[in-house]
C-alpha cells in the first residue's frame, strides 16, 4: 500500500487541482505540498526496506494481453529505484515549497501546482517502471509536463516557441526510442526488463540486415541497434549533442521548473535509462563507445558555451547540459555507479543553483541579465551563501558533493581503457571550464559594483521564508550527499561491463583527484582574476579572441545550422506544398466537386417551372412509361 | 344480351383520357378540378364493370369510397380555389407559379 501511495499521492493532487483549480486558486499549495511531502516520507520507508536487500515488485494491473504478449503495469523497487525516488521526491517537495513564494499571486498558480504534481507522478512512475512500455509511456508523460510548464506563461511568444521547440526536439529522440522499443519486442517477444535481461546474452551474435527492403546487405548487431535506438531517446531527453538545443530555451519556463525538470529530474531520465538497461548496454561495446563519446562531446560543448552567456539561467542551463554529458559519458564507459552518483549530487546542487537564480530574479523584478546585476552579496546574503555552496559543488571544490562524484567519474573513466583515458582528459579540461564559468557567475552576479536598474536598486531584499528554507536545505544536501556512501549502495544493482574492473585507490586515482582539484581551484582563481581584480579584462579578452568568443556566445551556431538545414527548408517545403498541393490539388478537387454539383443543380432547376400542369404531365408520362413497361415485359 | 366488358373498359378509358387531357391543357382551375372528377369517375366505371364481371361486390364498395373521397376533395378543392381567387382575382392556373426556382 505504502509503495503504491508514493506515485499515487501526487497524482491525486494533480486530479484535485486539475479539476477544481478554479475554485482552489491560491490555496493550491495546501493540496500539493502535503501530497508530495507524504510521498517523500513513504519513499524514506521504502528506502529503508529496500536497503535491507529486498527488491519489491508490485503488480498493479494487466494492461493488455495479446497472444504471448502480456503488458503489466507494475512498480519495481530496487536500490537504483529508491535513490531516484528519494531524489525526485526531495527536490520536488522543496520545489513545491519554493513555488509558494516564487509564483505567489500569479494567475496560473493552481494550474502550475497541478502540472508539477502531474510531473512528479510521471517521474515516479518512470523510475519505478519494470517494463519498457511503462518506461516509454511515462517518458512521454514527463515530456508533456515539461512542454506544459515551459509554456506556463503562454501569453509570451518566446515561451510558446521554447515549449514547441522542446517538444519537437524531444519527439526526434522519442522516435528513436520507440523504434528501439519495437525492436526489443521483435527480438525478445517481451517488454519486461527481467525477461529481456535474461535472454540478452543469447542474442549477442544476432544480426539484422538494415538494407533488406532495398535489396542491400548491411548486417548490424541487433543488440547494438537496440541500444543505439534507445540511446537516441536518451539524447533527446537528456539534452545531449546534437539534440541539446531545447534545454537552454526551456529556461523560458518559471525558475522552479528549471530546477525540478530541467536540472534535477527529467533531464536525467536518459542517464537513468542507460543505467537501468546496463545489462543490455554491457553486451554492446560499440553502443557503449557511442554513448561515451556523445557524452564527452556534450560535456565539452556545454561548458564552452556556458563561458560567455549573459543570462544567468542560461549559464546554469548550459552547465546542466555539460554535467549531463559527464553522467552519460560515465555510463558509456561502464562506470554506471559514478554516473548515477553524479546524477544525485548534481540533482541537489543544480536545483540549488536554479532556485538561487530564481531568488535573484525575483529580488530584481524578473531581471535575468548578469550585466544588470552585481554587488548583491550584501543585500541577498542567504541567496549568496547558498549559491556559493552550489557553485563550489559544481566546480568540484574539495569536500563538497560535486567533488566526490566528479572524481568518481574521472577515475572510473581513466581506468576504462584507451578511450576512457582520452575522455578523462577531456573531463579534466571541462572541470577547469566548469570552475571558471560557475565562479564567473558568482562574481559577476554578487560581487563588484551594483549595476542594478535604479528603480529596483533601493528595494532589493531576500525573498520570503518559503523560498530561502529550500535553498538552505539544498545547500546542506549539496555537501552531505557526498558522504552518504551512495556509490557503494547502488553498485550491486548496476553490473559493470565484462572485463572492466574499477581500480580504486591506486596512484592514478590520487593523481587524477589532485589534478582535478588543482584545475578546479585554477578555474576559480582565473575567474577571480578576470572578473574581480581587473575590470575591463573580459572585454579585452573578447576583443583579442574574437572568433572563439563569437563561437561560444552564439552557441557554436548549432541553432543557426538547424535553422538553415532543417527548419527553413521544412518551412519552405511546407509553403510550397501548401500552395501547389493543398490549394491547387486538394482544395481544387473539393471545390471542383462542389462546383460540379452546383452546375448540375443549375441545369436541373430549369425543370422546376412552378406550373402545376407541367408536373402533372410528368406524372402522367411516368405512369404511362411504367405501365407500358409492365405490359411489354 | 349483356354488354361485353370491353365496352365498359373502352368507355372508361375515353373518359379517363378526356379528364387527363383536361387537367393538362386547360387553364381554368375549376375546369381542371372537374377534369379530375372525370378521371375519378372513369375509374369508378371500371370498378363497377369488373365487379359485375367477376361477381365480386368488393369493387362496388370501393366505388362508394371513391365517391366519398371525391366529394371531400371537391369541397377542399373549391375552398382552395376561392382562396386563390381572393389573392389574385383570377383563377387562371398560369398565374400561380410561386413554387418556382
Amino acid at each position: 500500500m505504502l509503495y503504491i501511495l508514493i506515485p499515487l499521492l501526487p497524482f491525486a493532487a494533480f486530479l484535485i487541482l486539475g479539476l477544481f483549480g478554479h475554485w482552489i486558486k491560491d490555496r493550491a499549495h495546501l493540496v500539493a505540498v502535503p501530497a508530495v511531502g507524504a510521498s517523500f516520507l513513504f519513499s524514506l520507508f521504502v528506502f529503508a526496506e529496500v536497503a535491507g536487500g529486498r527488491n519489491v515488485t508490485i503488480p498493479l494491473y494487466t494492461w493488455l494481453t495479446s497472444g504471448d504478449l502480456r503488458i503489466e503495469l507494475s512498480l519495481y523497487f530496487d536500490r537504483l529505484t529508491v535513490v531516484m525516488l528519494l531524489l525526485v521526491t526531495t527536490v520536488s517537495g522543496l520545489v513545491h515549497v519554493y513555488t509558494i513564494g516564487y509564483m505567489h499571486g500569479e494567475k496560473g498558480y493552481a494550474r502550475f501546482f497541478a502540472y508539477i504534481a502531474l510531473f512528479t507522478f510521471s517521474m515516479l512512475m518512470l523510475v519505478t517502471a519494470d517494463n519498457f512500455l511503462q518506461l516509454f509511456v511515462f517518458w512521454e508523460a514527463v515530456g508533456l509536463c515539461s512542454y506544459l510548464l515551459i509554456g506556463h506563461w503562454y501569453e509570451r511568444k518566446s515561451a510558446c516557441d521554447a515549449a514547441t521547440k522542446a517538444f519537437v526536439v524531444n519527439r526526434v529522440g522519442d522516435f528513436g526510442f520507440l523504434l528501439g522499443l519495437l525492436l526489443v519486442l521483435y527480438s525478445f517477444g517481451s517488454l519486461e526488463y527481467r525477461h529481456v535481461f535474461a535472454q540478452a546474452a543469447d542474442l549477442t551474435n544476432d544480426t539484422i540486415n538494415l538494407l533488406k527492403p532495398f535489396g542491400g546487405e548491411w548486417e548490424v548487431s541487433t543488440l547494438t541497434l537496440i541500444c543505439l535506438l534507445l540511446f537516441v531517446g536518451a539524447v533527446g531527453k537528456s539534452a545531449q549533442v546534437p539534440l541539446h538545443v531545447w534545454l537552454p530555451d526551456a529556461m523560458e519556463g518559471p525558475t522552479p521548473i528549471s530546477a525540478l525538470i530541467h536540472a534535477a529530474t527529467m533531464v536525467t531520465a536518459g542517464v537513468f535509462m542507460v543505467a537501468r538497461l546496463a545489462p543490455l548496454y554491457n553486451l554492446s561495446p560499440t553502443a557503449m563507445d557511442v554513448v561515451a563519446v556523445t557524452g564527452a562531446l556534450t560535456m565539452v560543448l556545454g561548458a564552452t558555451i556556458a563561458l560567455t552567456q549573459t543570462d544567468i539561467k542560461r549559464v546554469v542551463a548550459y552547465s546542466t547540459v555539460s554535467q549531463l554529458g559527464y553522467m552519460v559519458m560515465a555510463c558509456g564507459l561502464g562506470v554506471y555507479t559514478a554516473g548515477i552518483y553524479h546524477l544525485l549530487t548534481h540533482g541537489a546542487f543544480k536545483a540549488l543553483l536554479f532556485l538561487g537564480c530564481g531568488s535573484v530574479i525575483i529580488a530584481l523584478h524578473h531581471e535575468q541579465d548578469m550585466r544588470h546585476m552585481g554587488g548583491l552579496k550584501g543585500t541577498l546574503p542567504i541567496t549568496y551563501w547558498t549559491f556559493v555552496i552550489g557553485s563550489l559543488a559544481l566546480a568540484g571544490f574539495p569536500l563538497t558533493a560535486g567533488f566526490f562524484s566528479k572524481d568518481e567519474i574521472l577515475i572510473g573513466a581513466w581506468s576504462a581503457g584507451d578511450l576512457g583515458k582520452v575522455l578523462a582528459v577531456a573531463g579534466l579540461l571541462t572541470a577547469l571550464l566548469t570552475a571558471f564559468y560557475s565562479f564567473r557567475l558568482v562574481f559577476v552576479t554578487f560581487w563588484g559594483e551594483s549595476r542594478v536598474d535604479r528603480h529596483h536598486a533601493g528595494h532589493v531584499h531576500e525573498p520570503s521564508k518559503t523560498m530561502t528554507v529550500p535553498l538552505l536545505i539544498l545547500a546542506v544536501l549539496a555537501v552531505v550527499t557526498g558522504y552518504l556512501g551512495i556509490p557503494e549502495f547502488i553498485a550491486p544493482v548496476l553490473p559493470s561491463p565484462a572485463g572492466a574492473e574499477a581500480h580504486h585507490g591506486g596512484s592514478a586515482a590520487h593523481g587524477i583527484m589532485t589534478v582535478a582539484t588543482l584545475l578546479g581551484l585554477g578555474g576559480i582563481a582565473a575567474a577571480y582574476h578576470i572578473y574581480v581584480k581587473s575590470p575591463g579584462l573580459p572585454d579585452r579578452l573578447a576583443q583579442r579572441w574574437q572568433q572563439v568568443y563569437r563561437l561560444s556566445l552564439n552557441k557554436w551556431y548549432v541553432d543557426e545550422a538547424y535553422d538553415a538545414t532543417l527548419v527553413r527548408p521544412t518551412v519552405r517545403l511546407a509553403d510550397r506544398l501548401w500552395k501547389s498541393v493543398d490549394v491547387a490539388v486538394i482544395d481544387a478537387a473539393v471545390n471542383g466537386v462542389a462546383r460540379g454539383i452546383g452546375w448540375c443543380g443549375w441545369i436541373l432547376r430549369l425543370l422546376q417551372s412552378g406550373q402545376t400542369q407541367h408536373y402533372a404531365l410528368g406524372m402522367a408520362l411516368g405512369a404511362v412509361l411504367i405501365l407500358s413497361a409492365y405490359l411489354l415485359f | 344480351m349483356a354488354i361485353p366488358l370491353s365496352y365498359y373498359v373502352t368507355l372508361s378509358a375515353i373518359v379517363f383520357i378526356t379528364g387527363l387531357v383536361g387537367v393538362l391543357i386547360r387553364r381554368n382551375i375549376i375546369i381542371i378540378l372537374l377534369s379530375v372528377e372525370l378521371m375519378l369517375n372513369a375509374t369508378n366505371i371500371n370498378f363497377v364493370a369488373f365487379s359485375h364481371h367477376l361477381h365480386n361486390v368488393a369493387g362496388q364498395v370501393f366505388v362508394f369510397f371513391a365517391l366519398t373521397v371525391a366529394a371531400a376533395e371537391v369541397a377542399v378543392g373549391l375552398a382552395i380555389i376561392i382562396a386563390l381567387y381572393r389573392s389574385k382575382f383570377s383563377i387562371n392556373v398560369d398565374e400561380f407559379q410561386l413554387l418556382k426556382w
